[in-house]
C-alpha cells in the first residue's frame, strides 16, 4: 500500500484577503509498511497535509494516489477510502459524543455497515489495545479523565481497522506513562499487523525511537526526507527551521567534542546508554 | 469549508477606516433614513454618486460589497415584485389575467429596489471598514443615553463582542468535529430528513460541550482579571473624535442638503 502525493498545493481562504498558502508543491511517496514521522514547527502545514490523506480536504491542485487509486477521483469510493486510511486528529477527545464509551467506539464500525458481532469484537479489541479496562465500557465518555478520553477516541479510529494509520500528535498533553503506552501500542500494531503508520509529533525523542523514515516540512514545503540517522545528524539544517535534533544527539556530540571515542549515529536514550556502557565497561 | 461573511472586516488604511466608529455609525444611520425620503430618480443618482465616492475613498474592492448584496438578492427581488403588483395605479402598462402592471407599480418597485440596495451597501461599508470590536464600542456609546431607563448598554455590547469573537471559533470547531466524524465514516449529506437529523447528533453534542467549556473558561478568565461589569471601567483604546470626523459629517450634510434641493426641484417639475 503505497501513498503517492504529487504537486499538492493548498491555500486557506483562497481568494479572500486572508489567503494563506498552507501547502506548496508537495511531492512524496510513502511505501507500504513504513513507519513515517512527520515533523515541522507550529503552522508548517502538518495537519493540513495529513487531512488530505483521507480526502477530508480535497486537493486544490495536485493528486493523492493510494494503492494506484486517485482518492478524489470517485466520490462513491470516499467511505472505502476513509476506512482504509484511519486519521486520529489532534485532540481527538473533542469528537466524543455518545452515551457510553462502548457506543462511541462502535460509531465507526457501524457506519462501515458491519454485523453486530463484528462490531462488538472490534470495539472490545480496540479498547483493549489502548488500555481501557472493560469496567469503563458502559461509562459516559465525559466522565473519564483527559488521557482516558484520548484513548477512547483513538480506539474509535482503530476500530475501523485502517490499513494506513495517521496520528496527528496523539501524545500531546499526556503524562509520560500515557504517552509511552499509546505510542507503544502504535508500534506494536505496526509490527504485528504490518500497517503503514504516519506519526505527526513535536517530540524528536519519540520520532527517533519509533519511525524508520522522517519527513520534515517547513512553510508548507518538504524540507528534508531521510532515515532518522540521516535527519537527526543535520543539526544546523533542523535548527534553521525552528526544530532540533534529539537531546541525546546533542549530548553525544558534546561528548565527542570533549574527546570521548563514541560512534556518530546514536539518537535515542536507550541506544546511548547501551553504547556508552559497551564502549567503557569493556575497556 | 464554511465561509463567514457576518460582519466581515476588510483591513485597509483609508480615510473611512480611520474615522471614529461612533461617527461612522451615526452617519450610516442618517444615510439610511435619508435614503427613505428620496422620492425621485434624480435623488437616487445623487445618492449613488455619493456612495461611489465613499467606496473609492474607503479602498474596499467593490466585489466585497457586491458579495454582501448577492446574499440578499432574493429579498430585494421579492420586495420589488410585491411592489409591482400591489401598488394601486392608473397608467396601465400591461395586463395578463388578474395581473395588472401599472406605471406607478413599476416606479414604486424601482424605488424600493434601489433603496434596499443602497441600504445594504451603506451598512456594508460600515461593517467592512470597522472592526467588530470598534463597532460594539460604538453601539455601547450609542446606547448610553438609554441607560437611565434601564437598558444595560455595557452588557449588551459585551455580549455582542463575545458573540462576534466566538462565531469564527465555533465555525472552526464545527469544521474540525465534522471532519473527525467523517473520518469515522459519518455521512452528513445523504438520506432522508430523519436520517439527516440523526446524523447531526455526533456533530452537535461535541459542539455544545465545547461551547459550554469555552464559555466557562472565558468567564473564569474574565473574573480572574477582575472583570466586574461596567462600573468604573476604563478603556485601553479611547475613542476620540478628530477633525476628519467633522469632515465626514459635513460631507453627509452637504449630500443631504443637495438631496432636499433636488427633491424640491423634482416636485415642482413633476420629475419621477
Ligand atoms: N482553518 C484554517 N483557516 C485558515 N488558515 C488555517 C486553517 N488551518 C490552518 N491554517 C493555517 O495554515 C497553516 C498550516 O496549518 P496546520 O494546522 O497545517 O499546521 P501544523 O503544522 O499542523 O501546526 P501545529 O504544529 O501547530 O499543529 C498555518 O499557518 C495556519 O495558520
Ligand atoms: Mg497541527
Amino acid at each position: 500500500m503505497s501513498i503517492e502525493i504529487k504537486n499538492l498545493c493548498h491555500y486557506y481562504g483562497k481568494g479572500s484577503t486572508f489567503e494563506k498558502k498552507a501547502l506548496d508543491e508537495i511531492n512524496l511517496t510513502i511505501e507500504k509498511g513504513d513507519f513515517v514521522g512527520l515533523i515541522g514547527h507550529t503552522g508548517s502545514g502538518k495537519s493540513t497535509l495529513v487531512q488530505h490523506l483521507n480526502a477530508l480536504i480535497k486537493p486544490q491542485s495536485g493528486n493523492i494516489i493510494i494503492d494506484g487509486e486517485d482518492i478524489n477521483a470517485d466520490k462513491s469510493r470516499l467511505k472505502a477510502i476513509r476506512t482504509k486510511v484511519g486519521l486520529v486528529f489532534q485532540y481527538p477527545e473533542h469528537q466524543l459524543f455518545d452515551m457510553t464509551v462502548y457506543k462511541d467506539v462502535a460509531f465507526g464500525p457501524k457506519n462501515a455497515g458491519l454485523s453486530e458481532e463484528e462490531v462488538d469484537e472490534r470495539v472490545k479489541t480496540s479498547l483493549e489495545m489502548v488500555g481501557i479496562a472493560p469496567e469503563l465500557h458502559q461509562k459516559s465518555p465525559f466522565e473519564l479523565s483527559g488521557g482516558q478520553k484520548r484513548r477512547v477516541a483513538i480506539a474509535g479510529v482503530l476500530a475501523m481497522r485502517p490499513e494506513i494509520l495517521v496520528l496527528d500528535e496523539p501524545a500531546a498533553g499526556l503524562d509520560p506513562r500515557g504517552r509511552d503506552e499509546i505510542l507503544g501500542q502504535v508500534k506494536l500494531m505496526h509490527e504485528k499487523l504490518g500497517i503503514t503508520v504516519i506519526l505527526v509529533s513535536h517530540s524528536m525523542e519519540d520520532i527517533a525511537r519509533l519511525v524508520n523514515r522522517i519527513l520534515v516540512i517547513n512553510g508548507g514545503k518538504i524540507a528534508l526526507t531521510g532515515t532518522p540517522a540521516e535527519i537527526f545528524s543535520k543539526f544546523d539544517e533542523l535548527e534553521a527551521i525552528g526544530l532540533s535534533s534529539t537531546q541525546t544527539a546533542y549530548i553525544m556530540r558534546d561528548l565527542q567534542a570533549k574527546g570521548f571515542n563514541l560512534p556518530n549515529n546514536i539518537f535515542t536514550v536507550d541506544e546511548a546508554v547501551a553504547t556508552i556502557l559497551e564502549v567503557y565497561l569493556h575497556e | 469549508m464554511l465561509k463567514v461573511t457576518i460582519g466581515q472586516y476588510y483591513p485597509a488604511d483609508s480615510f473611512i477606516h480611520r474615522l471614529d466608529a461612533r461617527m461612522k455609525l451615526l452617519c450610516t444611520m442618517i444615510f439610511v433614513v435619508v435614503i427613505f425620503f428620496i422620492g425621485n430618480f434624480l435623488g437616487y443618482a445623487l445618492a449613488a454618486l455619493y456612495l461611489v465616492v465613499v467606496i473609492r475613498v474607503s479602498k474596499v474592492p467593490p466585489k466585497f460589497l457586491l458579495r454582501g448584496l448577492r446574499a440578499i438578492l432574493f429579498i430585494i427581488v421579492f420586495t420589488a415584485v410585491l411592489n409591482v403588483f400591489f401598488t394601486p395605479g392608473e397608467t396601465l402598462v400591461f395586463e395578463l389575467g388578474f395581473v395588472r402592471v401599472t406605471q406607478e407599480g413599476l416606479l414604486a418597485a424601482g424605488r424600493m429596489g434601489l433603496r434596499l440596495v443602497m441600504l445594504i451597501i451603506g451598512s456594508s461599508i460600515l461593517t467592512l471598514t470597522t472592526t467588530p470590536i470598534q463597532l460594539t464600542d460604538a453601539i455601547e456609546s450609542a446606547l448610553k443615553p438609554f441607560k437611565k431607563i434601564g437598558v444595560p448598554a455595557h452588557e449588551i455590547a459585551m455580549m455582542m463582542t463575545i458573540a462576534l469573537r466566538f462565531i469564527p471559533t465555533l465555525i472552526e470547531e464545527m469544521d474540525k468535529i465534522m471532519k473527525a466524524q467523517m473520518a469515522r465514516g459519518a455521512d452528513f449529506d445523504t438520506g432522508g430528513i430523519v436520517k439527516k437529523a440523526r446524523s447531526l447528533v455526533p456533530l452537535l453534542v461535541p459542539l455544545f460541550i465545547s461551547a459550554f467549556r469555552r464559555a466557562e473558561e472565558l468567564a473564569l478568565a474574565m473574573e480572574s482579571r477582575c472583570y466586574r461589569g461596567d462600573v468604573g471601567r476604563t478603556r485601553m483604546k479611547q475613542m476620540k473624535m478628530a477633525l476628519r470626523d467633522l469632515g465626514a459629517l459635513i460631507s453627509l450634510a452637504v449630500f443631504t442638503g443637495g438631496l432636499f434641493i433636488l427633491n424640491h426641484i423634482a416636485n415642482i417639475h413633476g420629475i419621477w
